[in-house]
């Protein structure tokens, strides 16, 4: 992969989040926003946003200071600018969209100790410049909203027969409320990551056939 | 697996880079997280100062809109808090949403009036362990008639599906249309309602339900007496 991307540009750090390292679904990060609060599509998306102003915010002051911050202390430093960043979109959220923060609970809090952004911070925006740490932090957070998006999506429909609230099935739909409780979350993410795998597998067997 | 590659290998890339460097001092390792620090400050007190009035302003309009909710006819309120068993006035002048953590800590209720300035009755509100975690609710109480006329769940956090049918269920809140609080409020299962001091369990959800009638019975029970006595005062004033 390094040979591949020896002059790498913006379009593919962007790219490789979304599909080939996506973070949920290859690198399996992240994994407690992505099973808590998924039980309905707009959560989902409210999460994935709220992450995404952390991760690429967060990317931006720790390129900038890259050459700045000692590597002893390198670790704390990226967690105060995590930390500032989250308590922001906390209160930010609370003041303009009480509902959904409501909803989302402590789980806005815990975006300091969702591993991807530390991961993001410590593997690629402390070692390049601002605008491919912007493209990489964009291109995971993007990742990690479709990821998101997919779990919530399944789970709204099956547990709620209901779409960003709304209802799709009338009311004659019996939902499987198993599917919004903790379980459903397993069930979804599970399976998602089965599909992608298969999906790999395949596309590898096709393109290995096709090159003998 | 791929990616785990990639982060080996790039520590091994800047592996050679520490060992070049000179060992910062003690002085530049505290200075930089300090100065850090102070800007991360700086930044979450201006976001707080920015936020905080629209935060208690979302906070008291959605205080306000279940006050009204569970007392139909209420117009404005007057904040009530309760000290050594006595019901005192607030003022008015927002000293009630100074501090939302001195609200939690101190027991308030709210005294209702209609258009024409006339006391329509209390809104008061309780917790109580439900199946998951505390119910916070806010209900509506006739003093002249003793009887609850309105039901608000605030916070629960009850099983989707099932648990939350008390604040889901249409049925289930038309027991708090008029539910007699004396000599106290019973539990019964659905569809055996006689008297009006009984509360329809939702089936499926019954720990949920008892939760609620315990949770009216042991607020009453905080508040009974104090309603008594400052409706009394008020009469002789």
């Amino acid at each position: 992969m390094i040979e591949e991307t020896n002059n790498p540009t913006s379009a593919d750090e962007f790219l490789k989040g979304i599909w080939r390292e996506n973070p949920v679904f290859v690198a399996v990060l992240g994994m407690c926003p992505a099973l808590a609060v998924t039980n309905s599509a707009i959560n989902s998306l409210a999460m994935g946003l709220a992450t995404t102003f952390v991760l690429v915010s967060s990317s931006v002051l720790v390129s900038l200071f890259r050459k700045v911050i000692p590597k002893q202390v390198r670790i704390t430093a990226y967690i105060i600018i995590i930390a500032t960043f989250v308590t922001a979109i906390d209160f930010l959220l609370a003041a303009f969209f009480p509902v959904i923060h409501k909803e989302l609970g402590a789980f806005i809090a815990l975006i300091v100790v969702n591993c991807l952004i530390l991961g993001r911070q410590e593997a690629f925006a402390s070692k390049n410049k601002v605008g491919l740490a912007v493209a990489d932090a964009l291109g995971m957070s993007v990742g990690f909203t479709f990821a998101l998006l997919c779990i919530g999506i399944i789970r709204e429909i099956l547990g709620n027969g209901s779409l960003f609230n709304i209802s799709l099935f009338g009311p004659n739909f019996e939902p499987w409320v198993i599917m919004i409780l903790p379980p459903g979350g397993f069930f979804a993410l599970g399976f998602l990551l089965l599909f992608f795998n298969w999906y790999t597998e395949w596309r590898k067997k096709k393109n290995e056939t096709r090159d003998a | 697996m791929t990616v785990d590659n990639v982060h080996i290998e790039e520590e091994k890339e800047s592996q050679p880079t520490i060992l070049q460097e000179k060992e910062p001092s003690s002085f530049r390792l505290i200075s930089s997280l300090g100065i850090a620090g102070f800007f991360s400050g700086l930044v979450l007190v201006s976001v707080y100062v920015f936020t905080q009035p629209l935060i208690e302003a979302n906070r008291a309009e959605a205080l306000q809109n279940a006050i009204f909710k569970v007392l139909p006819a209420c117009e404005s309120f007057v904040t009530l808090q309760l000290r050594d068993g006595k019901l005192i006035e607030l003022k008015q002048k927002k000293e009630g949403e100074k501090s939302s953590k001195q609200e939690k800590e101190v027991k308030q209720i709210f005294a209702g009036y209609d258009k024409e300035n006339k006391f329509v009755g209390f809104a008061i509100p309780g917790s109580e362990t439900g199946f998951q975690d505390v119910i916070v609710a806010l209900f509506g109480y006739d003093s002249d008639a003793k009887v609850i006329i309105g039901f608000e769940v605030l916070e629960s956090k009850e099983t989707p599906g099932l648990g939350d049918k008390i604040f889901k269920d249409a049925d289930f809140q038309l027991n708090f249309e008029a539910l007699a609080v004396e000599p106290e409020i019973i539990s019964v299962k659905n569809g055996e309602k006689k008297n009006n001091n009984e509360v329809e369990s939702i089936t499926g959800a019954t720990i949920s339900s008892k939760a609620i009638v315990r949770l009216l019975n042991n607020t009453m029970d905080i508040y009974k007496s104090p309603i008594n006595e400052y409706l009394n005062d008020q009469a002789n004033d």
